[in-house]
C-alpha cells in the first residue's frame, strides 16, 4: 500500500495526465459532480455520486459504429474507429465498479463487442471506497462492500491523505508511475476508514433490504404477479432509470444521413419507450405496466438466470433521487419481493 | 484499428434477381459482389439486412442451405426497410450480417421423423428454407404433409414452386387452402387451423408450424387437440431486433432473446415463457 497527501493529489493528476486522458467527478456549478477531463486547476468533487454513472467511459450516450458511401447502386462500408488511447477513469464507486462486470457480461460475451472490449482494454479504472455511503444507497443488497472496491486501482481519502492500493497489472503499471510522488506504507488508517464505513453500513435504512424472492426461475412466480398494476401505474415512461442506471444497456442502431454518406451510430434506448418493441406487425409490450414490469424482471430475474445469479442492479440509489415519481427498484423489491417470500 | 472485425458490421449483398410472389411479397436473390453466398447457414435461420440510410431488419433466410450459389429472402412489404426493397432493382447494393438464431433440428430429432408444415401467409418464408432441406435429403425423413393459407390465391406465395416441384416430390402431400372463395380456384376454401382439423392428421407425425400469431395460436390448440404432443411441435417467432447477438436487449421473452436463443422453439419451450409475445 502507498499513500500520498491530499494536498498533492493535483500533481498525481498531472502525472497520471501525461500519459493518459484522467476524467474523475468535478462538481459543476450546479452543484452536481460530472466525470471530467481533469486539467490544471479542476478539483477532485467531495460528492458521493455522480448524475450520470461511468458507464458512457466503455458504452458512450452515443457512439458511431460504421460510414456508408453509395453511389448509384453501390455501397461501401467504412470502420471509421481510429486508434484507441489510454485513459483513465478516476474516483469510481464500488457500485460503479461492479456494474463495469454487468455491463462486461452482455459485451464481452461471444460475439465480443469490439467497440465496448477496446475501450474496457484501454481503460485503467482507479476506484475509490465510499467514506460517506447515502441514504440512498442499497450496494450491500448486492454483496457489494462499499469499503473495498474493486478496479485496477483501490484508493481511500481521508482529510488529509489518499491510499493507493494496485489490483491487477494495469494498476501495477499505473502506480510505477507514481512511485515518485507516493510513499510505501502500512495498512492501519486504511483499515480504520474501513470500520468506519461498516459502521455507517450498518444503519442506513436500506440495509435490510433482500434479494430473496428474486433470481433465475422466478418468471412464472412474479410476472403475473397483481403489484404490477399499482406499481407502474403513475409511471410516466420518461426512461430516466434507465439513462442515469450504471447496469442498463439496452441500445439502438440509428443510421443519420449526413449528405455526404450515411453513418450508422448507437445510443442508448430504454425498455420504458413504446417504439422500443414496436415492429411491423404489433407491439408486444402495449402498455406502460408492461414495459415497467419488463426493466425490473430484468434486472431481478432474467438477468441473473442468464449470468449466475448475478442481479443487473448495484444498489447505486441513482433512480432513487432521480425519478419524477419517485418509483424506485427498492419499491418493486420490497413490495413484490416481500410478496413472494410471505 | 481500421477494419477491424465486428458482428455490427456487415458485408455487401447484390441483389441478383426480384421475383414478384404475392401483391406484397418479392423475394430477392442475395449474393456477395463477387457473386458468393454471403455465409453459410441452417434452416430456420435469419439474417440482417439493411438499406443505409433507411435502416436494418432481420428476415428469415427463405433458401435452403443446400442451395450453394445464393440466399433468397422473401419479404413483406410492411416498413420503412421492406418498402424500399421492393422499389429496388436487380443490381442493388444492400448489406447483409448472419447467421443469427438456431435453426431447425433438421439433423437430429426432425431425422427419420414423419413431418408436417403448417404454415400462413408470409410465414411459409422460414419454412420454405426447411422443407427443401428435407426435400433435398428425402431419404433422411418419413412423409411430408405441407398444409399451407393465404388470404386468396394470389396472396400464396412461392406457389409455383409448391405446383411444379413440391406437389411431384413423392412423399410429399401438398394441401392449399385461401381464406374466400375465389373465380379459378377449385382448391379449398376456409382458414388454416380448420383445415388441419379436417385433414385430421396422425400423431406420429413432427410439426413445423409459422404464420400469424392467431394462426398459430388456434393451430396449436388444434394439435393438441388432435393429440399431438406440445413437445412434437415446433415454431419460430418474431420480435423487434436491432442487433441480433442478444445484446441491444430488445428482443426477449422473459430469459430468452429470441435473436440467439430462438427463432425456433418448441412449444413446450414456450410454455415456461411468459405470454409476452
Amino acid at each position: 500500500m502507498r499513500k500520498c497527501s491530499l494536498d498533492s493529489i493535483n500533481s498525481v493528476f498531472a502525472e497520471i495526465s501525461k500519459a493518459a486522458s484522467l476524467y474523475l467527478p468535478v462538481d459543476g456549478t450546479d452543484g452536481a459532480a460530472t466525470y471530467t477531463k481533469w486539467e490544471e486547476g479542476l478539483t477532485w468533487s467531495n460528492a458521493l455520486n455522480t448524475v450520470k454513472s461511468p458507464k458512457d467511459f466503455f458504452f458512450p450516450q452515443t457512439e458511431d459504429l460504421m460510414e456508408f458511401k453509395t453511389s448509384g447502386k453501390n455501397i461501401e462500408v467504412i470502420d471509421t474507429r481510429s486508434e484507441m488511447e489510454d485513459f483513465v477513469v478516476f474516483g469510481v464507486r464500488a457500485c460503479d465498479v461492479k456494474s463495469f462486470e454487468v455491463l462486461d457480461r452482455v459485451f464481452i460475451k461471444e460475439p465480443v463487442d469490439s467497440y465496448y472490449a477496446s475501450k474496457r482494454q484501454h481503460g485503467t479504472i482507479v476506484a475509490v471506497a465510499c467514506g460517506r455511503p447515502a441514504e440512498t444507497c442499497f450496494c450491500q443488497t448486492f454483496g457489494i462492500n462499499p469499503a473495498e472496491p474493486a478496479g485496477d486501482v483501490s484508493i481511500w481519502k481521508t482529510e488529509t491523505e489518499v491510499f493507493f492500493r494496485a489490483n491487477t497489472e494495469k494498476g501495477e503499471a499505473l502506480m510505477s508511475k507514481l512511485s515518485g510522488l507516493t510513499e510505501e506504507c502500512g495498512e492501519e488508517t486504511v483499515n480504520a476508514q474501513k470500520e468506519k464505513i461498516a459502521a455507517i453500513m450498518n444503519k442506513l435504512p436500506l440495509k435490510d433490504l433482500t434479494t430473496d424472492g428474486f433470481g433465475g426461475g422466478k418468471t412464472k412466480e412474479l410476472f403475473d404477479a397483481p403489484e404490477w398494476d399499482e406499481l407502474s401505474q403513475a409511471c410516466l415512461g420518461c426512461g430516466t432509470c434507465t439513462f442515469v442506471c450504471p447496469t442498463c444497456q439496452c441500445y439502438d442502431i440509428k443510421d443519420f444521413n449526413t449528405g455526404n454518406g450515411v453513418i450508422r451510430y448507437r445510443c442508448w434506448d430504454s425498455c420504458m419507450y413504446s417504439e422500443f418493441t414496436k415492429m411491423a406487425h404489433g407491439n408486444n409490450r402495449l402498455t406502460q405496466k408492461e414495459r415497467f414490469r419488463q426493466r425490473f424482471m430484468h434486472k431481478l430475474v432474467y438477468y441473473p438466470e442468464n449470468n449466475d445469479g448475478l442481479f443487473s442492479c448495484v444498489g447505486c440509489g441513482r433512480c432513487l433521487s432521480k425519478c419524477p415519481i419517485s418509483m424506485n427498484i427498492v419499491k418493486v423489491m420490497k413490495k413484490i419481493g416481500g410478496k413472494a417470500s410471505e | 484499428m481500421n477494419n477491424m472485425e465486428d458482428t455490427l458490421i456487415p458485408k455487401i449483398g447484390v441483389i441478383t434477381d426480384v421475383r414478384i410472389d404475392t401483391p406484397d411479397i418479392k423475394t430477392f436473390r442475395v449474393v456477395t459482389p463477387d457473386g458468393k453466398k454471403a455465409f453459410d447457414h441452417r434452416p430456420g435461420q435469419c439474417a440482417m439486412l439493411s438499406v443505409p440510410g433507411v435502416g436494418e431488419a432481420m428476415f428469415s433466410i427463405t433458401s435452403s442451405p443446400t442451395n450453394e450459389e445464393y440466399m433468397e429472402f422473401s419479404i413483406k412489404k410492411c416498413g420503412c426497410v421492406t418498402e424500399w426493397l421492393h422499389q429496388a432493382e436487380v443490381g442493388q447494393q444492400i448489406t447483409i450480417r448472419g447467421p443469427y438464431g438456431n435453426p431447425f433440428p433438421v439433423d437430429d430429432v426432425f431425422a427419420g421423423k414423419n413431418l408436417l408444415f403448417i404454415a400462413g401467409g408470409v410465414g411459409l418464408a422460414p419454412l420454405r428454407s426447411v422443407i427443401n432441406y428435407c426435400r433435398h435429403y428425402r431419404d433422411r425423413y418419413g412423409e411430408i404433409d405441407i398444409v399451407y393459407g393465404s388470404r386468396s390465391k394470389d396472396d400464396l406465395l412461392d406457389y409455383k414452386e409448391i405446383i411444379e416441384e413440391w406437389s411431384n416430390d413423392a412423399g410429399v402431400k401438398v394441401h392449399l387452402t385461401i381464406d374466400n372463395p375465389q373465380e379459378g380456384w377449385d382448391g379449398h376454401v376456409g382458414f388454416v387451423p380448420n383445415y388441419v382439423k379436417e385433414l385430421g392428421f396422425d400423431t406420429n407425425k413432427t410439426a413445423v408450424l409459422c404464420g400469424p400469431p392467431i394462426m398459430i395460436k388456434f393451430t396449436l390448440e388444434g394439435l393438441c387437440a388432435m393429440g399431438f404432443d406440445k413437445t412434437q411441435i415446433y415454431t419460430t417467432l418474431e420480435l423487434r431486433m436491432k442487433c441480433g447477438v442478444g445484446k441491444c436487449g430488445r428482443c426477449n421473452v422473459g430469459a430468452k432473446y429470441v435473436c440467439k436463443d430462438g427463432p425456433v422453439f418448441r412449444c413446450d419451450e414456450l410454455d415456461e415463457l411468459p405470454d409476452e409475445y
